[in-house]
Protein backbone atom coordinates (compact mmCIF):
# COMPACT_ATOMS: atom_id res chain seq x y z
CA UNK A 1 0.00 0.00 0.00
CA UNK A 2 2.75 2.10 1.17
CA UNK A 3 4.62 1.91 -1.88
CA UNK A 4 1.80 2.53 -4.16
CA UNK A 5 1.26 5.70 -2.67
CA UNK A 6 4.73 6.84 -3.22
CA UNK A 7 4.72 5.93 -6.98
CA UNK A 8 1.57 7.97 -7.22
CA UNK A 9 3.38 10.74 -5.55
CA UNK A 10 6.18 10.66 -7.74
CA UNK A 11 3.73 10.27 -10.58
CA UNK A 12 2.35 13.33 -10.06
CA UNK A 13 5.64 14.94 -9.06
CA UNK A 14 6.48 14.06 -12.56
CA UNK A 15 4.11 16.03 -14.59
CA UNK A 16 6.64 17.25 -17.45
CA UNK A 17 7.77 13.69 -17.72
CA UNK A 18 4.55 12.07 -17.82
CA UNK A 19 3.60 14.32 -20.42
CA UNK A 20 6.32 13.84 -22.46
CA UNK A 21 6.20 9.91 -22.34
CA UNK A 22 2.61 10.41 -23.13
CA UNK A 23 3.65 12.35 -26.27
CA UNK A 24 6.06 9.90 -27.09
CA UNK A 25 3.48 7.05 -27.13
CA UNK A 26 1.12 8.69 -29.11
CA UNK A 27 3.32 10.12 -31.83
CA UNK A 28 3.74 8.52 -34.94
CA UNK A 29 5.67 5.11 -34.90
CA UNK A 30 8.00 5.83 -37.77
CA UNK A 31 11.08 6.48 -35.52
CA UNK A 32 9.34 5.20 -32.53
CA UNK A 33 12.47 2.89 -30.77
CA UNK A 34 11.31 -1.41 -30.57
CA UNK A 35 8.60 -2.16 -28.19
CA UNK A 36 10.04 -3.46 -24.86
CA UNK A 37 8.91 -6.49 -23.86
CA UNK A 38 7.55 -4.69 -20.82
CA UNK A 39 6.44 -1.22 -20.10
CA UNK A 40 8.59 0.27 -18.39
CA UNK A 41 6.17 3.19 -17.02
CA UNK A 42 2.80 2.82 -14.87
CA UNK A 43 -0.25 3.89 -16.68
CA UNK A 44 -1.94 6.48 -16.04
CA UNK A 45 -4.50 6.45 -13.13
CA UNK A 46 -7.91 5.66 -12.19
CA UNK A 47 -10.54 8.30 -13.34
CA UNK A 48 -13.87 9.19 -12.62
CA UNK A 49 -15.28 9.24 -16.39
CA UNK A 50 -13.74 7.02 -18.98
CA UNK A 51 -12.53 8.07 -22.28
CA UNK A 52 -12.04 6.25 -25.52
CA UNK A 53 -8.46 5.03 -26.26
CA UNK A 54 -6.98 8.23 -28.59
CA UNK A 55 -6.52 5.83 -31.13
CA UNK A 56 -10.25 5.43 -31.74
CA UNK A 57 -11.76 8.54 -34.34
CA UNK A 58 -15.68 6.99 -34.79
CA UNK A 59 -17.30 9.94 -35.51
CA UNK A 60 -21.10 10.57 -36.14
CA UNK A 61 -21.20 12.13 -40.20
CA UNK A 62 -22.52 15.65 -40.06
CA UNK A 63 -22.88 17.48 -43.06
CA UNK A 64 -22.95 21.46 -43.78
CA UNK A 65 -26.18 23.30 -43.12
CA UNK A 66 -27.31 26.98 -42.83
CA UNK A 67 -29.54 25.58 -39.98
CA UNK A 68 -27.52 22.98 -37.98
CA UNK A 69 -29.90 23.04 -34.69
CA UNK A 70 -32.60 21.64 -37.64
CA UNK A 71 -30.39 18.96 -39.58
CA UNK A 72 -28.77 15.38 -38.70
CA UNK A 73 -26.35 13.17 -37.98
CA UNK A 74 -25.06 10.16 -39.00
CA UNK A 75 -23.85 6.92 -37.11
CA UNK A 76 -20.62 5.48 -38.51
CA UNK A 77 -22.47 1.34 -38.37
CA UNK A 78 -18.94 0.22 -39.72
CA UNK A 79 -17.64 1.59 -36.60
CA UNK A 80 -19.57 0.04 -33.91
CA UNK A 81 -19.33 -3.45 -32.88
CA UNK A 82 -22.43 -5.89 -32.09
CA UNK A 83 -25.46 -4.74 -31.78
CA UNK A 84 -25.58 -1.71 -29.53
CA UNK A 85 -24.31 1.78 -30.29
CA UNK A 86 -22.35 3.66 -28.18
CA UNK A 87 -24.72 6.63 -27.09
CA UNK A 88 -21.81 9.00 -28.33
CA UNK A 89 -22.16 7.89 -31.41
CA UNK A 90 -26.22 7.48 -31.90
CA UNK A 91 -27.74 9.59 -35.02
CA UNK A 92 -29.49 12.69 -33.78
CA UNK A 93 -32.30 14.41 -35.93
CA UNK A 94 -32.85 17.42 -34.91
CA UNK A 95 -35.76 20.19 -35.87
CA UNK A 96 -34.60 23.17 -33.33
CA UNK A 97 -31.17 22.29 -31.61
CA UNK A 98 -30.50 20.45 -28.32
CA UNK A 99 -32.36 21.83 -25.33
CA UNK A 100 -30.24 22.37 -21.98
CA UNK A 101 -32.58 20.94 -19.47
CA UNK A 102 -32.35 21.04 -15.19
CA UNK A 103 -33.53 17.42 -14.88
CA UNK A 104 -34.71 19.53 -11.27
CA UNK A 105 -37.00 21.23 -12.90
CA UNK A 106 -38.17 19.52 -15.79
CA UNK A 107 -41.24 18.01 -15.76
CA UNK A 108 -43.86 15.85 -17.62
CA UNK A 109 -47.54 16.78 -17.81
CA UNK A 110 -50.38 13.92 -18.66
CA UNK A 111 -53.53 15.65 -19.48
CA UNK A 112 -56.76 15.64 -21.77
CA UNK A 113 -58.90 12.97 -22.05
CA UNK A 114 -58.04 11.93 -18.62
CA UNK A 115 -59.93 12.04 -14.90
CA UNK A 116 -57.09 13.55 -13.59
CA UNK A 117 -54.54 15.65 -14.83
CA UNK A 118 -51.26 14.86 -13.74
CA UNK A 119 -47.17 15.78 -13.42
CA UNK A 120 -44.80 14.25 -12.75
CA UNK A 121 -40.84 14.97 -12.12
CA UNK A 122 -37.87 13.23 -13.23
CA UNK A 123 -37.76 11.66 -10.03
CA UNK A 124 -41.42 10.77 -9.97
CA UNK A 125 -40.85 9.06 -12.85
CA UNK A 126 -37.93 7.07 -11.77
CA UNK A 127 -39.78 6.16 -8.06
CA UNK A 128 -42.10 3.82 -10.68
CA UNK A 129 -41.66 0.58 -11.91
CA UNK A 130 -38.72 0.01 -14.71
CA UNK A 131 -38.33 -2.03 -17.76
CA UNK A 132 -34.84 -2.04 -20.01
CA UNK A 133 -35.54 -3.03 -23.79
CA UNK A 134 -33.39 -3.19 -26.27
CA UNK A 135 -34.61 -0.81 -29.32
CA UNK A 136 -33.61 0.46 -32.57
CA UNK A 137 -34.61 4.38 -33.34
CA UNK A 138 -34.52 5.41 -36.74
CA UNK A 139 -35.78 7.98 -38.86
CA UNK A 140 -38.14 7.52 -41.47
CA UNK A 141 -35.99 9.69 -43.98
CA UNK A 142 -32.87 6.60 -43.03
CA UNK A 143 -31.65 5.44 -46.82
CA UNK A 144 -34.08 8.07 -48.61
CA UNK A 145 -30.61 8.21 -50.85
CA UNK A 146 -31.42 4.60 -51.81
CA UNK A 147 -34.09 5.18 -53.76
CA UNK A 148 -31.72 6.10 -56.78
CA UNK A 149 -30.19 3.01 -58.73
CA UNK A 150 -26.46 4.61 -57.46
CA UNK A 151 -27.14 4.32 -53.61
CA UNK A 152 -24.61 6.24 -51.27
CA UNK A 153 -21.32 5.48 -50.96
CA UNK A 154 -21.21 4.49 -47.05
CA UNK A 155 -23.31 2.87 -44.95
CA UNK A 156 -23.01 6.15 -42.40
CA UNK A 157 -24.45 8.34 -45.80
CA UNK A 158 -26.84 4.60 -46.74
CA UNK A 159 -27.69 3.78 -43.19
CA UNK A 160 -26.59 5.95 -40.63
CA UNK A 161 -29.88 7.45 -39.66
CA UNK A 162 -30.44 4.24 -37.25
CA UNK A 163 -28.64 3.50 -34.18
CA UNK A 164 -29.41 0.68 -31.18
CA UNK A 165 -29.55 1.33 -27.58
CA UNK A 166 -30.98 -0.26 -24.28
CA UNK A 167 -33.42 2.10 -22.79
CA UNK A 168 -34.52 1.97 -19.23
CA UNK A 169 -37.55 4.06 -18.43
CA UNK A 170 -41.30 3.51 -17.10
CA UNK A 171 -44.15 1.89 -19.65
CA UNK A 172 -45.92 4.56 -20.52
CA UNK A 173 -48.85 2.63 -19.19
CA UNK A 174 -48.18 3.17 -15.72
CA UNK A 175 -48.29 7.45 -16.24
CA UNK A 176 -51.25 7.03 -18.28
CA UNK A 177 -53.28 5.07 -16.07
CA UNK A 178 -52.00 7.46 -12.99
CA UNK A 179 -53.95 10.16 -14.74
CA UNK A 180 -56.78 7.42 -15.39
CA UNK A 181 -57.56 7.34 -19.36
CA UNK A 182 -61.26 8.04 -20.56
CA UNK A 183 -62.96 5.70 -22.81
CA UNK A 184 -62.90 8.61 -25.39
CA UNK A 185 -59.67 8.85 -25.46
CA UNK A 186 -58.32 6.92 -28.80
CA UNK A 187 -54.85 9.10 -29.44
CA UNK A 188 -52.05 10.91 -27.62
CA UNK A 189 -50.45 13.94 -28.65
CA UNK A 190 -46.49 14.02 -27.58
CA UNK A 191 -44.43 16.95 -27.20
CA UNK A 192 -41.11 17.87 -26.99
CA UNK A 193 -39.22 20.34 -24.68
CA UNK A 194 -36.86 22.28 -27.59
CA UNK A 195 -37.50 25.37 -28.99
CA UNK A 196 -40.26 24.39 -31.42
CA UNK A 197 -41.89 22.28 -29.09
CA UNK A 198 -41.73 19.14 -31.47
CA UNK A 199 -45.12 17.39 -31.84
CA UNK A 200 -46.06 14.23 -32.88
CA UNK A 201 -49.22 12.10 -32.25
CA UNK A 202 -49.44 8.42 -31.73
CA UNK A 203 -52.46 5.88 -31.60
CA UNK A 204 -53.23 5.39 -27.92
CA UNK A 205 -52.79 1.31 -28.26
CA UNK A 206 -49.19 1.75 -29.15
CA UNK A 207 -48.68 3.56 -26.48
CA UNK A 208 -50.35 1.49 -24.17
CA UNK A 209 -48.82 -1.81 -25.52
CA UNK A 210 -45.18 -0.67 -25.84
CA UNK A 211 -44.52 2.64 -25.14
CA UNK A 212 -42.02 4.14 -22.63
CA UNK A 213 -40.58 7.02 -21.06
CA UNK A 214 -37.27 6.47 -20.84
CA UNK A 215 -34.64 8.29 -18.84
CA UNK A 216 -31.64 5.75 -19.35
CA UNK A 217 -29.44 4.67 -22.65
CA UNK A 218 -26.85 1.95 -22.41
CA UNK A 219 -26.48 2.03 -18.87
CA UNK A 220 -26.54 5.73 -18.26
CA UNK A 221 -28.52 9.15 -18.40
CA UNK A 222 -29.93 9.39 -21.86
CA UNK A 223 -27.82 11.61 -23.80
CA UNK A 224 -28.93 15.45 -24.19
CA UNK A 225 -29.29 14.78 -28.36
CA UNK A 226 -31.30 11.78 -27.57
CA UNK A 227 -33.67 13.57 -25.10
CA UNK A 228 -32.38 14.28 -21.77
CA UNK A 229 -33.67 14.16 -19.29
CA UNK A 230 -36.52 11.84 -20.80
CA UNK A 231 -37.49 10.74 -23.78
CA UNK A 232 -40.70 8.73 -25.82
CA UNK A 233 -39.93 5.08 -27.30
CA UNK A 234 -42.09 3.66 -29.39
CA UNK A 235 -40.44 0.59 -30.51
CA UNK A 236 -40.40 -0.25 -34.69
CA UNK A 237 -42.26 3.17 -35.18
CA UNK A 238 -40.30 6.15 -37.18
CA UNK A 239 -37.93 8.08 -35.26
CA UNK A 240 -39.64 11.38 -35.35
CA UNK A 241 -42.50 9.38 -33.11
CA UNK A 242 -40.29 8.74 -30.15
CA UNK A 243 -40.61 12.44 -29.35
CA UNK A 244 -37.30 13.67 -27.30
CA UNK A 245 -36.61 15.90 -24.33
CA UNK A 246 -40.12 14.76 -23.33
CA UNK A 247 -42.21 17.22 -21.45
CA UNK A 248 -46.12 16.86 -22.14
CA UNK A 249 -48.98 14.22 -23.43
CA UNK A 250 -52.72 14.53 -24.17
CA UNK A 251 -54.75 11.85 -24.53
CA UNK A 252 -57.43 12.99 -27.59
CA UNK A 253 -59.78 11.57 -29.30
CA UNK A 254 -57.91 11.63 -32.86
CA UNK A 255 -54.75 12.64 -34.11
CA UNK A 256 -53.55 16.36 -34.10
CA UNK A 257 -52.29 16.07 -37.99
CA UNK A 258 -49.60 18.54 -36.98
CA UNK A 259 -47.03 19.76 -39.59
CA UNK A 260 -44.67 16.44 -38.77
CA UNK A 261 -47.51 14.06 -39.37
CA UNK A 262 -48.88 15.76 -42.81
CA UNK A 263 -46.44 18.02 -44.67
CA UNK A 264 -43.30 15.81 -43.66
CA UNK A 265 -43.15 12.10 -42.77
CA UNK A 266 -46.12 10.97 -45.45
CA UNK A 267 -45.54 8.95 -47.91
CA UNK A 268 -46.76 10.46 -51.80
CA UNK A 269 -47.51 8.24 -53.81
CA UNK A 270 -47.08 8.14 -57.81
CA UNK A 271 -51.21 9.34 -58.19
CA UNK A 272 -50.69 12.50 -55.83
CA UNK A 273 -52.50 10.77 -52.78
CA UNK A 274 -50.25 10.22 -49.80
CA UNK A 275 -50.17 7.36 -47.25
CA UNK A 276 -50.32 9.39 -43.34
CA UNK A 277 -49.99 8.13 -40.12
CA UNK A 278 -46.83 5.52 -41.96
CA UNK A 279 -45.49 4.83 -38.23
CA UNK A 280 -44.22 0.76 -38.79
CA UNK A 281 -40.37 0.46 -40.00
CA UNK A 282 -40.36 -2.05 -42.51
CA UNK A 283 -37.34 -4.68 -42.39
CA UNK A 284 -34.39 -3.86 -43.35
CA UNK A 285 -30.59 -4.85 -43.38
CA UNK A 286 -27.06 -3.70 -44.72
CA UNK A 287 -23.34 -4.92 -44.63
CA UNK A 288 -21.67 -2.85 -42.69
CA UNK A 289 -18.30 -4.91 -43.20
CA UNK A 290 -17.12 -4.91 -45.57
CA UNK A 291 -19.16 -1.62 -46.83
CA UNK A 292 -18.03 1.69 -49.09
CA UNK A 293 -14.85 3.32 -48.40
CA UNK A 294 -13.41 0.20 -47.36
CA UNK A 295 -10.61 -1.35 -48.89
CA UNK A 296 -10.06 -5.01 -48.96
CA UNK A 297 -6.32 -5.93 -47.85
CA UNK A 298 -6.22 -8.88 -50.28
CA UNK A 299 -7.28 -12.25 -50.89
CA UNK A 300 -8.31 -14.25 -48.87
CA UNK A 301 -10.84 -14.82 -45.29
CA UNK A 302 -13.01 -11.75 -44.31
CA UNK A 303 -15.59 -12.21 -42.15
CA UNK A 304 -19.23 -10.52 -43.46
CA UNK A 305 -21.00 -8.65 -40.80
CA UNK A 306 -23.99 -6.69 -40.99
CA UNK A 307 -26.80 -5.37 -39.06
CA UNK A 308 -30.84 -6.35 -39.93
CA UNK A 309 -33.77 -5.05 -38.07
CA UNK A 310 -37.64 -4.59 -38.35
CA UNK A 311 -40.14 -2.50 -36.93
CA UNK A 312 -42.72 -5.29 -36.49
CA UNK A 313 -40.80 -7.60 -34.31
CA UNK A 314 -37.82 -10.16 -34.49
CA UNK A 315 -35.65 -11.01 -37.30
CA UNK A 316 -35.67 -14.26 -38.46
CA UNK A 317 -33.59 -14.59 -41.06
CA UNK A 318 -30.28 -12.56 -42.62
CA UNK A 319 -29.59 -13.32 -45.77
CA UNK A 320 -26.03 -12.85 -47.95
CA UNK A 321 -24.92 -13.01 -51.99
CA UNK A 322 -21.40 -12.60 -52.61
CA UNK A 323 -22.10 -13.00 -56.31
CA UNK A 324 -24.59 -9.71 -57.04
CA UNK A 325 -27.88 -12.49 -56.24
CA UNK A 326 -27.13 -15.05 -58.28
CA UNK A 327 -26.67 -17.64 -54.44
CA UNK A 328 -27.62 -16.68 -51.20
CA UNK A 329 -26.44 -17.89 -47.86
CA UNK A 330 -28.43 -17.63 -45.02
CA UNK A 331 -25.93 -15.93 -42.05
CA UNK A 332 -25.63 -16.58 -38.67
CA UNK A 333 -27.66 -14.27 -36.17
CA UNK A 334 -26.17 -12.84 -32.94
CA UNK A 335 -28.27 -13.81 -30.05
CA UNK A 336 -30.17 -13.40 -28.43
CA UNK A 337 -32.42 -11.58 -31.03
CA UNK A 338 -34.66 -8.74 -29.57
CA UNK A 339 -38.07 -7.61 -31.24
CA UNK A 340 -37.29 -4.28 -33.02
CA UNK A 341 -33.82 -4.25 -32.07
CA UNK A 342 -30.51 -4.56 -33.97
CA UNK A 343 -29.37 -7.85 -34.66
CA UNK A 344 -26.06 -9.17 -36.06
CA UNK A 345 -25.43 -11.21 -38.87
CA UNK A 346 -22.19 -12.71 -39.53
CA UNK A 347 -20.88 -15.01 -42.37
CA UNK A 348 -17.23 -16.45 -42.86
CA UNK A 349 -16.13 -15.80 -46.11
CA UNK A 350 -13.07 -16.32 -48.23
CA UNK A 351 -12.72 -13.64 -50.71
CA UNK A 352 -10.82 -14.71 -54.13
CA UNK A 353 -9.77 -11.70 -55.42
CA UNK A 354 -12.22 -11.01 -58.32
CA UNK A 355 -14.40 -8.66 -58.80
CA UNK A 356 -18.20 -9.13 -56.89
CA UNK A 357 -21.28 -7.64 -55.62
CA UNK A 358 -22.22 -8.50 -51.87
CA UNK A 359 -25.70 -7.72 -51.18
CA UNK A 360 -27.94 -8.57 -47.56
CA UNK A 361 -31.93 -9.23 -47.35
CA UNK A 362 -33.59 -10.05 -43.91
CA UNK A 363 -36.66 -11.61 -43.11
CA UNK A 364 -38.83 -10.83 -40.43
CA UNK A 365 -40.94 -12.77 -38.07
CA UNK A 366 -44.00 -11.50 -39.50
CA UNK A 367 -42.14 -13.47 -43.00
CA UNK A 368 -42.02 -10.30 -44.41
CA UNK A 369 -38.60 -10.05 -46.78
CA UNK A 370 -36.98 -7.11 -47.68
CA UNK A 371 -37.49 -5.75 -51.53
CA UNK A 372 -35.36 -5.11 -53.75
CA UNK A 373 -35.48 -1.74 -55.30
CA UNK A 374 -37.54 -2.68 -58.31
CA UNK A 375 -39.91 -4.37 -55.71
CA UNK A 376 -40.22 -1.47 -53.39
CA UNK A 377 -40.67 1.27 -56.23
CA UNK A 378 -43.32 -1.40 -58.30
CA UNK A 379 -45.17 -0.99 -54.53
CA UNK A 380 -44.84 1.82 -53.47
CA UNK A 381 -43.82 4.87 -56.69
CA UNK A 382 -40.78 7.36 -56.86
CA UNK A 383 -42.04 10.13 -54.66
CA UNK A 384 -42.51 8.32 -51.73
CA UNK A 385 -39.07 10.09 -49.78
CA UNK A 386 -39.07 8.04 -46.91
CA UNK A 387 -39.48 4.50 -45.14
CA UNK A 388 -36.94 3.08 -47.98
CA UNK A 389 -35.50 0.05 -46.78
CA UNK A 390 -34.24 -1.90 -50.23
CA UNK A 391 -31.65 -4.55 -50.45
CA UNK A 392 -28.38 -2.46 -50.54
CA UNK A 393 -25.38 -4.03 -52.23
CA UNK A 394 -21.43 -3.25 -51.74
CA UNK A 395 -19.28 -3.24 -54.98
CA UNK A 396 -15.68 -4.99 -54.50
CA UNK A 397 -12.90 -4.17 -57.53
CA UNK A 398 -10.26 -6.41 -57.61
CA UNK A 399 -7.80 -3.98 -56.13
CA UNK A 400 -10.01 -4.56 -52.70
CA UNK A 401 -11.82 -1.33 -53.27
CA UNK A 402 -15.17 -1.00 -51.99
CA UNK A 403 -18.32 0.85 -53.82
CA UNK A 404 -21.80 1.55 -53.50
CA UNK A 405 -22.94 -1.06 -56.17
CA UNK A 406 -25.73 0.31 -59.19
CA UNK A 407 -28.80 -1.60 -58.69
CA UNK B 1 -45.37 3.28 0.07
CA UNK B 2 -47.28 0.05 2.28
CA UNK B 3 -48.54 -2.89 -0.32
CA UNK B 4 -51.93 -2.89 1.53
CA UNK B 5 -52.57 1.39 0.81
CA UNK B 6 -51.09 0.23 -3.01
CA UNK B 7 -53.56 -2.88 -2.78
CA UNK B 8 -56.78 -0.69 -1.61
CA UNK B 9 -55.72 2.18 -4.18
CA UNK B 10 -55.99 -0.56 -6.82
CA UNK B 11 -59.49 -2.07 -5.38
CA UNK B 12 -60.69 1.89 -5.40
CA UNK B 13 -59.86 2.04 -9.18
CA UNK B 14 -61.67 -1.49 -9.79
CA UNK B 15 -64.20 -0.39 -8.35
CA UNK B 16 -64.58 3.24 -10.10
CA UNK B 17 -64.08 2.12 -13.41
CA UNK B 18 -64.91 -1.27 -14.38
CA UNK B 19 -63.70 -1.62 -17.50
CA UNK B 20 -59.99 -0.64 -16.79
CA UNK B 21 -58.24 -2.80 -14.89
CA UNK B 22 -55.66 -0.55 -14.13
CA UNK B 23 -53.12 -0.37 -11.10
CA UNK B 24 -52.14 3.08 -9.67
CA UNK B 25 -49.31 4.18 -7.39
CA UNK B 26 -49.81 7.64 -6.23
CA UNK B 27 -47.05 8.77 -7.95
CA UNK B 28 -47.15 12.24 -9.11
CA UNK B 29 -48.98 15.40 -8.27
CA UNK B 30 -52.20 16.44 -9.42
CA UNK B 31 -51.27 19.02 -12.31
CA UNK B 32 -52.98 22.37 -11.69
CA UNK B 33 -55.32 23.74 -14.47
CA UNK B 34 -53.31 27.17 -14.68
CA UNK B 35 -50.13 24.94 -15.66
CA UNK B 36 -52.02 22.52 -17.75
CA UNK B 37 -53.77 26.03 -19.69
CA UNK B 38 -50.08 27.54 -19.99
CA UNK B 39 -48.77 24.64 -22.31
CA UNK B 40 -51.64 23.14 -23.51
CA UNK B 41 -50.90 24.27 -27.08
CA UNK B 42 -52.39 21.91 -29.09
CA UNK B 43 -54.44 22.46 -32.26
CA UNK B 44 -56.53 19.76 -33.74
CA UNK B 45 -58.11 20.04 -36.89
CA UNK B 46 -61.12 21.71 -35.68
CA UNK B 47 -59.49 24.17 -34.60
CA UNK B 48 -61.86 24.28 -31.25
CA UNK B 49 -58.56 25.58 -29.23
CA UNK B 50 -57.39 28.35 -31.76
CA UNK B 51 -56.91 31.53 -29.31
CA UNK B 52 -58.53 34.63 -29.34
CA UNK B 53 -57.29 37.14 -31.89
CA UNK B 54 -57.60 38.14 -36.07
CA UNK B 55 -55.34 39.15 -38.47
CA UNK B 56 -55.55 39.90 -42.37
CA UNK B 57 -53.05 38.82 -44.99
CA UNK B 58 -52.49 42.60 -45.78
CA UNK B 59 -50.84 42.67 -42.34
CA UNK B 60 -49.46 39.41 -42.50
CA UNK B 61 -47.28 40.64 -45.51
CA UNK B 62 -45.52 42.66 -42.97
CA UNK B 63 -45.03 40.43 -40.54
CA UNK B 64 -43.73 37.95 -43.17
CA UNK B 65 -41.40 40.94 -44.97
CA UNK B 66 -39.89 41.40 -41.30
CA UNK B 67 -39.74 37.98 -40.35
CA UNK B 68 -39.67 35.04 -42.35
CA UNK B 69 -38.62 36.28 -46.00
CA UNK B 70 -34.75 36.06 -45.08
CA UNK B 71 -35.34 31.96 -44.96
CA UNK B 72 -38.64 31.25 -47.41
CA UNK B 73 -38.43 33.42 -49.95
CA UNK B 74 -40.19 36.86 -51.74
CA UNK B 75 -43.49 35.93 -51.66
CA UNK B 76 -43.11 32.04 -50.31
CA UNK B 77 -41.29 30.45 -53.14
CA UNK B 78 -37.52 30.30 -53.92
CA UNK B 79 -36.38 30.54 -50.44
CA UNK B 80 -33.63 28.42 -49.19
CA UNK B 81 -35.95 26.23 -46.76
CA UNK B 82 -39.41 24.85 -47.04
CA UNK B 83 -41.23 26.60 -50.11
CA UNK B 84 -44.86 27.52 -48.72
CA UNK B 85 -47.17 27.85 -52.19
CA UNK B 86 -48.13 25.76 -54.52
CA UNK B 87 -50.98 23.85 -56.39
CA UNK B 88 -51.58 20.11 -55.75
CA UNK B 89 -50.90 19.11 -59.65
CA UNK B 90 -47.29 20.12 -59.14
CA UNK B 91 -47.55 17.07 -56.50
CA UNK B 92 -47.36 15.13 -59.69
CA UNK B 93 -44.33 16.01 -61.17
CA UNK B 94 -40.51 15.45 -60.39
CA UNK B 95 -39.39 15.98 -58.17
CA UNK B 96 -42.93 16.64 -56.43
CA UNK B 97 -43.45 20.17 -55.24
CA UNK B 98 -44.65 19.77 -51.33
CA UNK B 99 -45.86 23.22 -49.83
CA UNK B 100 -49.00 24.19 -48.04
CA UNK B 101 -50.90 24.67 -50.87
CA UNK B 102 -50.11 21.76 -52.53
CA UNK B 103 -50.12 19.28 -50.00
CA UNK B 104 -50.87 20.50 -46.64
CA UNK B 105 -54.67 19.14 -45.39
CA UNK B 106 -55.64 21.33 -42.54
CA UNK B 107 -55.59 24.83 -42.50
CA UNK B 108 -55.15 25.04 -38.54
CA UNK B 109 -51.82 23.23 -38.88
CA UNK B 110 -50.01 26.53 -40.35
CA UNK B 111 -51.17 28.55 -37.52
CA UNK B 112 -50.10 25.76 -35.13
CA UNK B 113 -46.80 25.37 -36.10
CA UNK B 114 -45.78 28.75 -36.92
CA UNK B 115 -47.10 29.31 -33.24
CA UNK B 116 -44.96 27.47 -31.77
CA UNK B 117 -41.98 26.89 -34.46
CA UNK B 118 -40.95 29.78 -36.10
CA UNK B 119 -39.71 32.01 -37.15
CA UNK B 120 -37.09 29.50 -36.74
CA UNK B 121 -34.49 31.37 -34.05
CA UNK B 122 -37.19 33.10 -32.44
CA UNK B 123 -40.15 30.43 -32.47
CA UNK B 124 -42.90 31.50 -29.70
CA UNK B 125 -42.27 35.35 -29.99
CA UNK B 126 -45.37 36.26 -32.45
CA UNK B 127 -48.20 37.35 -30.86
CA UNK B 128 -51.73 35.60 -31.85
CA UNK B 129 -52.33 38.58 -33.82
CA UNK B 130 -49.27 37.97 -35.79
CA UNK B 131 -49.48 34.22 -36.48
CA UNK B 132 -53.18 35.01 -37.82
CA UNK B 133 -51.93 37.58 -40.32
CA UNK B 134 -49.05 35.66 -41.43
CA UNK B 135 -51.08 32.33 -41.49
CA UNK B 136 -53.73 34.75 -44.01
CA UNK B 137 -50.33 36.15 -46.01
CA UNK B 138 -49.92 32.76 -46.78
CA UNK B 139 -53.00 31.17 -47.50
CA UNK B 140 -53.51 34.17 -49.78
CA UNK B 141 -50.15 33.67 -51.36
CA UNK B 142 -51.75 30.70 -52.10
CA UNK B 143 -55.16 31.84 -53.28
CA UNK B 144 -57.18 30.37 -50.92
CA UNK B 145 -58.38 34.11 -48.97
CA UNK B 146 -58.95 37.21 -50.30
CA UNK B 147 -56.73 40.23 -48.88
CA UNK B 148 -59.08 41.67 -46.75
CA UNK B 149 -60.76 38.30 -45.39
CA UNK B 150 -60.49 38.33 -41.37
CA UNK B 151 -58.74 35.06 -39.62
CA UNK B 152 -60.09 34.04 -36.30
CA UNK B 153 -61.08 31.07 -34.25
CA UNK B 154 -64.21 30.84 -36.54
CA UNK B 155 -63.19 31.88 -39.80
CA UNK B 156 -59.58 30.26 -39.95
CA UNK B 157 -60.97 26.32 -39.50
CA UNK B 158 -63.53 27.19 -42.31
CA UNK B 159 -60.71 27.14 -44.82
CA UNK B 160 -60.71 24.82 -47.33
CA UNK B 161 -57.45 23.01 -47.86
CA UNK B 162 -56.96 22.08 -51.78
CA UNK B 163 -55.26 18.92 -50.92
CA UNK B 164 -57.87 18.42 -47.74
CA UNK B 165 -58.56 14.59 -49.29
CA UNK B 166 -55.41 13.81 -50.05
CA UNK B 167 -54.29 11.79 -47.24
CA UNK B 168 -55.12 7.70 -47.25
CA UNK B 169 -54.60 5.83 -43.81
CA UNK B 170 -51.24 3.57 -43.72
CA UNK B 171 -52.29 0.65 -46.16
CA UNK B 172 -49.29 -1.60 -45.52
C1 LIG C 1 -33.82 31.55 -40.07
C2 LIG C 1 -34.60 30.93 -41.11
C3 LIG C 1 -36.11 30.92 -40.97
C4 LIG C 1 -36.98 31.95 -40.72
C5 LIG C 1 -36.66 33.41 -40.48
C6 LIG C 1 -38.31 31.40 -40.78
N1 LIG C 1 -38.24 30.06 -41.06
FE1 LIG C 1 -39.80 28.82 -41.35
N2 LIG C 1 -38.53 27.25 -41.56
C7 LIG C 1 -37.16 27.30 -41.42
C8 LIG C 1 -36.62 25.95 -41.36
C9 LIG C 1 -35.16 25.56 -41.19
C10 LIG C 1 -37.72 25.07 -41.45
C11 LIG C 1 -37.69 23.53 -41.35
C12 LIG C 1 -37.72 23.16 -39.85
C13 LIG C 1 -37.66 21.67 -39.59
O1 LIG C 1 -36.66 21.03 -39.90
O2 LIG C 1 -38.61 21.13 -39.03
C14 LIG C 1 -38.89 25.92 -41.61
C15 LIG C 1 -40.18 25.43 -41.79
C16 LIG C 1 -41.29 26.25 -41.94
C17 LIG C 1 -42.60 25.76 -42.30
C18 LIG C 1 -42.95 24.33 -42.62
C19 LIG C 1 -42.77 24.13 -44.09
C20 LIG C 1 -43.12 22.76 -44.58
O3 LIG C 1 -43.46 22.63 -45.75
O4 LIG C 1 -43.08 21.80 -43.80
C21 LIG C 1 -43.45 26.85 -42.29
C22 LIG C 1 -44.93 26.84 -42.61
C23 LIG C 1 -42.67 27.99 -41.93
N3 LIG C 1 -41.36 27.61 -41.73
C24 LIG C 1 -43.20 29.25 -41.78
C25 LIG C 1 -42.44 30.35 -41.38
C26 LIG C 1 -43.01 31.62 -41.06
C27 LIG C 1 -44.49 31.96 -41.16
C28 LIG C 1 -41.97 32.43 -40.71
C29 LIG C 1 -42.05 33.87 -40.24
C30 LIG C 1 -42.95 34.13 -39.15
C31 LIG C 1 -40.76 31.65 -40.81
N4 LIG C 1 -41.09 30.39 -41.20
C32 LIG C 1 -39.49 32.13 -40.57
C33 LIG C 1 -36.40 28.45 -41.39
C34 LIG C 1 -36.92 29.72 -41.17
Amino acid sequence: MKSRDATRRSFLGTGALAGAAWTACSAPEAEAPAEPDQPSSLGTPVSRYGQRSPHEKAARGVRESQTPEAASSRTPLDQTYGIITPSALHFERHHAGVPEIDPATHKLLVHGLVDRPMAFSVDDIKRLPSVSRVHFVECSGNSGGEWSPAGAPTVALSHGLASCSEWTGVPLRILLEEAGIQPEAKWILAEGADACLMQRSATLEKALEEGIVAYGQNGEAIRPEQGYPMRLILPGWEGNTNVKWLRRIKLTAGPQYVKDETSKYTELMEDGTAWIFTFEMDAKSVITAPSGGHMVDGPGFLEISGLAWSGRGKIRQAEVSTDAGQTWTEAELQTPVYSKAFTRFRLPWAWDGSETVLLSRCRDETGYLQPGRAELIEQRGRKSAYHCNRIKGWHIAADGSVTSAEV
Amino acid sequence: MQKSSLLSIATLVACAAPTLVAQTYGVGRPATADEVAAWDVTIGPEGRELPAGSGTAKDGAQVYEVRCKECHGDQGVGGDHAGLVGKPEQLKQTPPLKTVGSYWPYATTLFDYTRRAMPFEEPGSLSADQVYAVTAYILHLNGLVAEDDVLDRESLPQVVMPNRDGFVRDPR
